[in-house]
């Protein structure tokens, strides 16, 4: 009841006119922003905050807030659209996204992806307002035994993106995991694979791979094509929004989506992208249209891996609220507009600025409701893109990749790596080499070779760590059980 | 990070003025200062940057800045730039600190610090030891006694090998006496997820800047055993690491540097704009809602400071075997 009481005051605050302003302009410049590969809700704010001078404390979070629910809002549209990932958190919405894009359900997909946000947003900042002290506890159970466990597990469930021929698979997530292992080891301070350049100290930055393999990529395959004069216009099939069937199909995968991407958002090394990846893989296993996958687009793998996004976004925003512990980018940055304020967050945060806090949550289910007005009619003009003919249509995408890789740090290296990316995606697409392992690897590589040091110092080189604490013991039941489960299944049933 | 035409159009001015007035540039308030960040916004080295250009506005001795942002491993990636491409501008500023000193060694970068004409040192940040509220150890000695012990039993979670926290376990270990190598040190992304590991009970005892654990210790969750200053500081009740007979000192210290090329007169002026700065109320007012003690030292004093930093500090790498 407390909390609810506490919520009510939330309201009155976030409900003021005012503040109602400040987070529509956060959510609209959030769905921007998402569009854009490249600009992040992290740089966005960091960019906002010499206005934390001149504006109250409330407003300005409500704005940040509003960035960065909207950043994933708009992150998934480029990506079904036009195969470029605005997000790395919506990578593998292009997978599925795109494909359906391709067999004219673009509208589909993307109201699937709005509506899907919107579920897994509310649900994710239900989860903040009654859940938060306990997820934080269970959160911090992990530690890097238990995440190495984790990512065991989300390596696992990879082979459901391997594509056809493993060995092309694991070529490509291999080349994923070196990628990713470029720059200074964090454990050691060692250059690792810069060849000298001290623009890859700080590693690649996944965005780059992504837009160079997915658009830039397709961009090269579809011009060595060539030109043959025929090019159709896919045209929409269907209605433009769901049919009744593929809500029936989605609303399971957005609710299995919100409790995977919301607990894992809220460990402090979880991330938006791990449960993406596992909710890709629960949809596919679970799914009754199976064929679907990787072909024509099946619209589960969509709904689910959008709505572990947003729920994981609301994740985040857990520990930053009741430990002050900034455990992404774009919490760190809003930690440090708490400092210009004078206010230190922390775990004393809710009972000393209680106004704040919960002003904060209320305007996140506002946001979430303004989200999804303003992202749903315009799928009607989003899906208008496609009608552009392809040359234009992909010489747009290539600007578009170049001047947002430009964007994240304004390196011309990052436009070399961009290009050289973009070759190697093509020579892919040619040989029939999948593209989604190599992002994977590169994520999920590093993080599992930081975490496996971790623990391995930690316990001074004892291996039995992984298998004596039950957390991660459960963990790693549950990767042997994905890896065998299907095996032993098939030699029972013969 | 912008470089708009009106920008340019502001910059070209801003030179011609300062070549203009001469000498006389710092008697008045300067039109456009520029200010040269090698890291991502939203860091200490970003806020340094934009909280004096927020103060030096509101004592009118500047009208404008722009803020330039190259990030990467540490400064590393922006000092060359600023050294070449930003040679010889006035009314120019680079912000850095002891971390950039540390990641030139580390990263055996061509370039020096050195090779910059430093202006002002301003603001240092304690480091701080902290253990979870169940830990066996109640000090600092309590802390070393156990390393001298068994080193590989006692794991310290902080920031990135070879960065300040780092540094000062190193320190420590020397202290105690146990070789660096032999220090079971758990490098994090930063302070948070450092936190994150000591808040679950996973490491024995944190490392990191003193802002970075303060919340957590005001409010019982986590306990300081020491802070690395070299004295007690106003408004922190913990004790020093010298206090307690280890004789460590280490700060996280902050400062700016103008471009190489610029003349003695053009360095003076930004010695003098710092020196002003750092006597205003303004200034003050924000290092104390930063929690950033204030340790200005400028011109000449300054350099030598950093040369013997830069000394200091890689003579330790050196022990932990990153140099």
């Amino acid at each position: 009841m407390e909390t609810l009481a506490a919520l009510g005051t939330g309201f009155s605050v976030a409900l003021s006119p005012e503040n109602l302003l400040w987070c529509l302009l956060g959510t609209t410049l959030g769905t921007a922003i998402g569009v854009l590969p490249g600009l992040g809700p992290a740089l966005t704010i960091a960019l906002l905050l010499p206005i934390t001078f001149q504006v109250p404390a409330t407003a300005a979070f409500i704005l940040f807030a509003g960035i960065y629910y909207g950043a994933m809002y708009g992150g998934s549209t480029t990506s079904i659209l036009l195969n470029t990932p605005g997000e790395s958190a919506t990578i593998v919405t292009a997978l599925e996204g795109n494909k359906m894009a391709r067999s004219g359900r673009a509208g589909a997909a993307l109201a699937t992806a709005a509506i899907g946000s919107f579920v897994a947003g509310t649900v994710g900042t239900l989860g903040i307002t009654f859940l938060a002290p306990v997820v934080v506890d269970f959160a911090l159970k992990f530690g890097p035994a238990e995440y190495f466990s984790l990512m065991v597990l989300a390596f696992v469930t990879v082979s459901a993106v391997l594509g056809s021929s493993a060995v092309r698979g694991l070529a490509a997530l291999f080349f994923g995991i070196w990628l990713g292992l470029i720059g200074i080891d964090l454990q050691t301070g060692q250059a690792r694979f810069t060849f000298g350049l001290d623009e890859l100290l700080d590693g690649i930055n996944v965005i780059v791979v992504a837009v160079g393999l997915f658009a830039v990529g397709e961009t090269f395959y579809v011009a060595a094509r060539r030109y043959s004069g025929n090019d159709e216009i896919v045209p929409l099939r269907g209605s433009l929004y769901m049919t009744r069937e593929e809500w029936s199909r989605s609303w399971k995968p957005w609710l299995r989506g919100s409790a995977i991407g919301f607990p894992i958002g809220a460990m402090p090394a979880g991330g938006s992208e791990v449960p993406t990846f596992l909710s890709y893989y629960t949809e596919k296993k679970l799914s009754k249209h199976k064929e679907e996958f990787g072909t024509t687009g099946a619209i589960e793998g969509v709904a689910g891996p959008e709505a572990a996004n947003n729920a994981s976004a609301a994740g985040v925003l857990v520990p930053m609220l009741t430990l002050g512990l900034p455990t992404g980018a774009t919490a760190a940055i809003m930690l440090s507009a708490f400092q210009s304020y004078g206010i230190n967050p922390g775990p004393m945060l809710f009972q000393s600025q209680p106004q704040l806090v919960w002003g904060l949550i209320a305007s996140l289910y506002i946001a979430n409701i303004m989200l999804l007005v303003l992202n749903l009619p315009l799928v009607g003009l989003w899906v208008k893109i496609l009608r552009i003919p392809p040359p234009l249509l992909y010489a747009g995408i290539l600007v578009f990749a170049t001047i947002g890789t430009y964007g994240i740090s304004n390196s011309p290296v990052d436009l070399v790596l961009l290009y050289a990316i973009g070759i190697i995606g093509f020579l892919m697409r040619r040989y029939d080499f999948p593209a989604a392992p190599v992002i994977i690897g590169m994520i999920l590589g590093p993080l599992a070779e930081q975490e496996f040091r971790r623990a391995m110092t930690i316990s001074n080189g004892d291996w039995t760590v992984l298998v004596s604490q039950p957390l991660s013991a459960t963990l790693l039941a549950l990767a042997a059980l994905a890896l065998l489960g299907p095996m032993i299944w098939r030699v029972a049933r013969k | 990070m912008t470089f708009t035409k009106r920008a340019l159009l502001q910059t070209t001015l801003a030179v011609a003025a300062g070549a203009a007035l001469g000498r006389d540039a710092h008697a008045q308030a300067i039109e456009q200062l520029q200010l040269f960040v090698p890291a991502a916004p939203g860091g200490g080295w970003d806020q340094t940057a934009r909280t004096i250009e927020a103060v030096l506005r509101a004592n009118n001795q500047i009208k404008t800045a722009q803020v330039t942002n190259v990030p990467g491993a540490g400064g590393v990636v922006g000092l060359p730039q600023f050294l070449n491409q930003w040679r010889g501008r006035q009314n120019a500023l680079m912000v850095g600190g002891m971390v950039m000193v540390g990641a030139i060694i580390a990263n055996k970068a061509p370039v020096k610090l050195t090779s910059t004409q430093p202006v002002a040192r301003l603001t240092g940040e304690s480091l701080v030891v902290v253990v979870p509220p169940d830990s066996p150890f109640k000090t600092a000695g309590d802390f070393a006694n156990a390393l001298k012990a068994d080193p590989a039993k006692v794991p310290v979670a902080g920031g990135s090998a070879g960065g300040s926290d780092h540094i000062l376990l190193g320190m420590i270990g020397k202290a105690a006496g146990v070789a660096a190598n032999r220090l079971s040190y758990v490098a994090f992304a930063g302070g948070g997820p450092a936190q994150a590991a000591l808040l679950g009970g996973h490491v024995a005892a944190g490392i990191s800047g003193f802002g970075e654990f303060s919340e957590q210790v005001k409010a019982g969750r986590l306990r300081a055993l020491a802070i690395s200053a070299d004295t007690r500081q106003p408004g922190i009740d913990v004790p020093t690491l010298k206090e307690q007979g280890i004789d460590v000192e280490l700060f996280n210290w902050r400062g700016v540097f103008a471009p190489p090329g610029v003349n003695a007169a053009g360095r003076d002026a930004m010695v003098a704009l710092m020196r002003t700065m750092t006597q205003s109320a303004a200034w003050q007012e924000e290092c104390k809602k930063r929690d950033w003690t204030s340790i200005p030292l400028f011109g000449d004093d300054y350099a030598k400071y950093v040369e013997n930093e830069t000394t200091r500090i890689e003579a330790i790498l050196k022990d932990l075997g990153l140099a």
